[in-house]
């Protein structure tokens, strides 16, 4: 009994699909049996919630009067620069990006306390956010200095673009040094203080569609407590990375590139992160719709955190060093319990991804659906899969000249 | 007039080798009780006491510490969570050394127990959202 999403649709419409989480659906499918599982259920919704560097949002201010020339120019919003290699009044804010007079780490480790991900989320929040610029100015676009305020209410558009989000799996950081590390993982104590890891697990989007059979280019999404959508597979998609038997990554695999309307988000589920000695980022809240279109559809949602295997890497030489050596691979039931073992040490462990968040992000998008506001879109063209043999490359330097 | 209080003793790593404490029992005839200590040698070391003593003699024991470089932790902060900005993330969990900080293993929120924080800071600037307040 395969359905088709516009089936799924029409009961959306009606307001009789019926919409699990990821995490209920374990126990369904386990209670009645996949097949009959896949029969009653419509919809299996996910959730993730983690600081996601690969984030930032395209700002269309508008023109002043005389015109200003911000492409090529220089323009910081509340102090932080922005990219303006583009159109006229276009702007691109990244999350990463951190105020020219922050001490960055010559004070180690730096504090990263404002940046990029703190601006997205005070302009979400409908905050006035300081705009100051220099421009060379032209025939056309007199003006060589604007300080004002502006608002996203003001704006022409706001639209936030990711181009790597949610990504299927990701190491489990460790320290084996004598000193502390801070990384973007996290602070990593020393010799094997604690292990830090970094995704929902088993309510994570790419876990329960392992190979992309049902998310593609197209596929309406929860973005920030908005609507958006999947625009392309993410920066460093790599669907050839090593698998296991029931089809899920056992490394970073696949990623996300996602879009949507900022106008429409919210500052809960877009929250400015540092990351101590590391920077500045977003903690990004995805959410993705899984039409159980058939009964392998709904096989792959049943995945459960003692099913996925992450491994755990050495921050302190191995990460650094591009080294491909892992001490071991853990499950994530074993990351939730709290302590694992590493190298006959109990390590504690503790997550920079929120699980209850993920949670609350799955049950949002379940209620959407119920009540017919979020109608599932067919993709325009699916993400690369295992047969494309995309891998994720490393760059190999070459003497200049 | 005896006074008790619980301190925060940032050791530099050149100081982990050295028997301060020691001195503070000998010298100054201060107690102690050892609450959580993180030192080994060669490495910046954590250590927070409950230190007990005559009020002079818990001064000059003070002043002795200060002098030998350990960083002392003010005794009147507080450390604060902002709600709105927790995220529930869990980074805190394995940072905070007197385990202020527990998973609720239904929900897997982050519960934060005001009674045990001895404001040592750490988890201040390890919060990824800055959500750990500290009150000077
Ligand atoms: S690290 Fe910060 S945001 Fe995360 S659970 Fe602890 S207090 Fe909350
Ligand atoms: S300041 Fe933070 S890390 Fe230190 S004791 Fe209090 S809760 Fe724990």
């Amino acid at each position: 009994m395969a359905k088709t999403i516009a089936e799924i649709n029409e009961r959306i419409r009606k307001g009789k699909a019926v919409v699990v989480t990821a995490e209920e659906v374990v126990d369904i499918a386990r209670a009645k049996g996949v097949s009959k599982a896949a029969e009653e259920i419509d919809v299996v919704t996910t959730g993730t919630f983690g600081p996601m560097c690969g984030s930032g949002a395209f700002l269309n201010v508008g023109h002043s009067k005389p015109r200003i020339k911000l492409g090529g120019g220089k323009v910081y919003l509340n102090d932080v620069p922005v990219y303006t290699g583009i159109a006229a009044v276009d702007v691109f804010l990244g999350a990463t990006a951190i105020p020219d007079d922050d001490p960055r780490n010559k004070f180690y480790p730096g504090e990263f306390n404002y940046g990029g991900g703190y601006v997205i989320q005070e302009l979400v929040a409908g905050k006035d956010i300081i705009l100051t610029a220099s421009a060379y100015g032209t025939d056309c676009y007199p003006r060589k200095k604007l300080e004002t305020l502006i608002n996203i209410r003001d704006i022409n558009e706001a639209i936030l673009f990711n181009v790597r989000n949610a990504y299927q799996n990701y190491s489990v950081a460790v320290n084996l040094s004598d000193k502390v590390r801070y990384t973007y993982m996290g602070v990593l104590k020393p010799n094997l203080g604690n292990a830090n890891y970094s995704t929902a697990g088993q309510l994570s989007p790419l876990f329960n569609d392992p190979y992309y059979k049902t998310i593609g280019v197209g596929t309406r999404i929860f973005l920030g407590g908005g609507a958006g959508y999947v625009a392309w597979h993410g920066t460093q998609h790599n669907p050839t990375a090593l698998r296991a038997d029931n089809g899920v990554p056992r490394r970073g695999a696949g990623t996300l590139a996602v879009i949507g309307d900022l106008k429409q988000m919210k500052p809960e589920w877009l929250v400015g992160t540092s990351m101590l000695g590391y920077g500045c980022t977003l903690t990004v809240g995805i959410g993705v719709p899984i039409p159980i279109l058939s009964e392998e559809t709904l096989h792959y949602t049943i995945v459960s955190d003692a099913d996925i295997l992450a491994p755990i890497v050495d921050y302190s030489e191995a990460y650094p060093q591009r080294e491909p050596d892992i001490l071991g691979e853990v499950s994530y039931a074993e990351l939730k319990s709290g302590n694992i073992r590493v190298r006959d040490k109990d390590v504690p462990t503790a997550s920079l991804s929120s699980y209850p968040k993920a949670v609350e992000i799955a049950n949002i998008l379940k209620k959407w659906i119920e009540t017919g506001e979020f109608l599932l879109t067919e993709p325009v063209a699916p993400l690369p899969g295992v047969e494309s043999g995309i891998t994720f490359k490393a760059l190999k330097e070459r003497p200049i000249s | 007039m005896n006074v008790s209080r619980r301190i925060v003793l940032h050791f530099p790593p050149n100081m982990t080798g050295q028997p301060v404490v020691c001195h503070l029992v000998k010298d100054f005839g201060l107690t102690f009780n050892i609450i959580k200590a993180s030192i080994s040698p060669g490495q910046e070391g954590l250590l927070i006491l409950e230190l007990s003593g005559e009020r002079k003699n818990y001064d000059k024991g003070i002043k002795y510490l200060a002098e030998t470089g350990i960083e002392i932790q003010s005794l009147s902060q507080d450390v604060v969570r902002d709600e709105a900005r927790c995220t529930h993330c869990g980074a805190c969990v394995t940072i905070c050394p007197t385990e202020a900080f527990a998973l609720e293993p239904k929900t897997r929120k982050v519960l934060f127990d005001h009674n045990k924080c001895v404001v040592c800071g750490l988890c201040v600037k390890a919060c990824p959202p800055r959500a750990m307040i500290l009150y000077l």
